[in-house]
């Protein structure tokens, strides 16, 4: 619920498109710093490659794929009602279509990102 | 059966903000509609009850209400559709004058902000302007609507932004910028073209799940969006 009102699929897909709007520029941010560290502090800018390294930075980079695929995801179908006002009526149908196609490219982009945590 | 009614209370000379109170309703649930539960609480168990409601069959807009989470005309909601336990609350983002009764007055400014009126100067013909029915079909969908608010009052853009003309608005204003007897298109693509016009949806369809008259809010706004585009305003 949300100011008393019932969440729906195009509520949560707005929700979702919005946190992970935030999370990707938090990223961006941090991206920024870390490139920065590189010249003038190479000492602490491996350090911070080594926490991305670890379990806990795997699991973060894992979420912020999830977000970045989740995101572009949902842009796309965002940007097709734009262009196409009429597609608005498969609106619900493309959103379920978007989380298919995230699970599908999702789980092996995962996969491949947190194997070295169990030493596949 | 027995139906739970839960209602958000508010009255302005009482309350310092609204509290929810419960009623006990026997009703059918094949014939009774939400409207006839608020008609039975006002009439037998508490006169103070205050709410909107003209027609009762779904035309005249005035029962629009936040009946389990979801913007409803309370007239066309029938029990069977929602189950024992039934909340009711007054529309979301609009300002409370007493229990079910929001302030309207914000909302039918915005509507005359876009001008929800024929603009033709052309000299009068003898006859009713014409149309083709090709040129009808383009509003087709926007004439249903009633101004209930429904559709605005489910907004989180307007209620994050209140200054937001919101979907009411712009659905009338699409029913006259694609009338092809129309003269003010351009104007009223210019209001709308405004930062709080229509750029402030974000494709949620809160509006277009809660219009009672089924009308296809959400495309009618990307319609205007697009034609406020392809004329450059």
């Amino acid at each position: 619920m949300i100011n008393g009102y019932r969440i729906g699929e195009g509520m949560l897909a707005w929700l979702f498109h919005r946190i992970s709007g935030v999370a990707i520029w938090a990223f961006v941010v941090l991206h920024v710093f870390d490139i920065y560290l590189a010249g003038s502090n190479p000492g602490l800018y491996n350090d911070l490659l080594g926490f991305y390294a670890s379990p806990f930075g795997r699991i973060l980079e894992t979420l912020l794929g999830a977000g970045l695929l989740y995101h572009a995801l949902n842009g796309a179908r965002i940007i097709i009602m734009d262009f196409w006002p009429v597609m608005t009526r498969y609106n619900r149908i493309m959103w379920y279509i978007c989380w298919v196609i995230f699970v599908a490219v999702g789980l092996p982009v995962a996969y491949v990102i947190l194997k070295p945590i169990w030493g596949a | 059966m027995q139906i739970d009614l839960r209602i958000l209370r508010f009255d302005p000379e009482r309350d310092k903000k609204p509290h929810w109170e419960s009623y006990v309703v026997e009703a059918d649930p094949k014939m009774d509609r939400i409207l006839d539960l608020l008609h039975r609480v006002k009439w037998d168990q508490d006169g103070t009850l205050t709410f909107r409601r003209s027609c009762a069959h779904g035309v005249c807009g005035s029962d629009a209400m936040l009946i389990n989470g979801r913007n409803r005309l309370a007239c066309k909601v029938r029990l069977e559709q929602l189950g024992r336990k039934i909340t009711i609350a007054p529309l979301p983002g609009l300002p409370v004058i007493k229990d079910l009764v929001v302030d309207m007055d914000g909302f039918f400014a915005k509507l005359r902000s876009v001008q929800p009126f024929l603009v033709n100067e052309s000299v009068v013909p003898a006859r009713e302007r014409r149309q083709s029915a090709a040129d009808r079909a383009l509003i087709d969908d926007t004439t249903k609507c009633i101004l209930c608010a429904a559709c605005t009052s489910s907004c989180p853009s307007f209620w994050a932004k209140p200054e937001y003309v919101g979907p009411a608005a712009i659905v009338n204003a699409h029913r006259f910028i694609f009338d092809t007897r129309d003269e003010a298109a351009d104007e009223r693509l210019e209001i709308l073209a405004d930062k709080d016009g229509v750029w402030r949806c974000r494709t949620i369809f809160n509006c277009t799940d809660a219009c009672p008259r089924g009308i296809k809010i959400t495309q009618a706004i990307l319609e205007v969006s697009q034609a406020i585009q392809e004329r450059q305003v």
